[in-house]
């Protein structure tokens, strides 16, 4: 009896820790997000639109997770130092250039918490951390 | 009973102040000058109203444009160039807008010109018009001497812009679409960033459609 009241008490603290363990990591991930979005709107909305849908075949949407998926650890340069040539975004070819930028690590991984999650992706966070290391392989 | 003949009154009033919107004209941009003339041994004052003045540029599968080509025709004209990645995106979608609006009716034009001629080639307006999935004739892209196209947009164009800019210089840059009438009179300018202004236009071009032909003193 003793045994199981304590065994349940542990359970509950357990479980009490991984919620507030999750919330933490959720605030920090909505945090991102919305700071996320601010620098999207600034930096980003007028060629690729309010909905990253990019317009027609000049500016390619942002809509596309396998691209996101394949390339995550190069977007962060793809943001700090621009693109140009060809590249295919949901089956579509496009060949442009994109101005680089100059954004903080911060700013940069929230924009892409952002993107990568905005949009119908559900790409999860990216940590100011991990954008620092992506940007340090930059060319 | 007085009290409902005061209600009837004022509901009166209200009527008779109300504005006919469906009988809406558009201001008339830039300067005018008063003429006399004789006709038939009276003579009558006219008004000669600022219009777009002759030029020629080419469009984007290189044939010539000049301002006969727009004879009849209502246009947005507007000023960018194919690099330009602040504004100009904003101001293609919004323009895609009106060019979806109006591609199918006969007397409607946009022309956009660009302000960096020397990348801007002929064959790269196509390119940028293809890309945007803009064909045929209501929409042309055109290329000049960049001393041309500075001079019609700051003369001509944006004088209705200027009028209540701030800014001094820079109204090329400012994205304005600039609306002008079938008798080359400038009737508005539109923020062409703001989606909101972007509408008013649509309407306005609507109202130009519906106003009867009229010939006017040039």
């Amino acid at each position: 009896m003793k045994f199981k009241i304590i065994s349940a008490l542990l359970l509950l603290i357990a479980g009490f820790f991984m919620i507030s363990c999750e919330n933490e990591q959720s605030i920090e991930f909505k945090r991102y997000y919305s700071e996320g979005a601010m620098v999207y709107q600034s930096h980003c909305q007028n060629c690729h639109a309010a909905d990253g849908d990019g317009l027609i075949g000049l500016i390619p949407p942002l809509n596309d997770s396998l691209y996101l998926k394949n390339n995550k650890t190069a977007l962060a340069c793809y943001i700090n130092s621009g693109m140009k040539g060809r590249i295919v975004v949901n089956k579509k070819s496009f060949d442009g250039a994109m101005p680089a930028n100059n954004l903080a690590p911060m700013e940069v991984a929230q924009v892409l918490t952002y993107i990568n999650n905005a949009f119908g992706h559900k790409l999860g966070l990216t940590t100011v951390d991990q954008a620092e290391a992506d940007l340090g392989k930059c060319k | 009973m007085r009290k409902l003949a005061i209600g009837l009154a004022l509901l009166g009033l209200w009527s008779a102040c109300k504005p006919g919107s469906d009988k809406k004209t558009l201001p008339i941009f830039g300067s005018r000058t008063p003429i006399s003339k004789t006709v038939d041994g009276k003579t009558v004052t006219d008004t000669i109203y600022q219009t777009i003045p002759k030029f020629k540029f080419v469009n984007q599968y290189g044939d010539s444009i000049t301002n006969k080509s727009l004879d009849g025709d209502i246009y947005v004209a507007d000023f960018f160039f194919t690099t330009c990645p602040s504004i100009c995106p904003v101001m293609a979608r919004n323009m895609l807008t009106v060019y979806n609006t109006f591609k199918s009716t006969g007397d409607f034009k946009i022309i956009s010109h660009t302000i960096d001629p020397k990348h801007d080639s002929v064959p790269e307006l196509k390119k940028y018009a293809d890309k945007l999935g803009v064909a045929g004739n209501t929409w042309w892209f055109l290329q000049g001497k960049k001393e041309d196209t500075y001079t019609i947009a700051e003369k001509n164009y944006l004088v209705a812009v200027k009028k209540d800019s701030t800014a001094a210089g820079g109204y090329i840059h400012a994205g304005y679409f600039v609306l002008i009438d079938k008798q080359k009179r400038i009737r508005g300018a539109y923020d062409g960033t703001d989606p909101k202004q972007v509408e008013q236009l649509i309407a306005d071009i609507k109202t130009l459609q519906a106003e009867p032909d009229e010939h006017i003193a040039q």
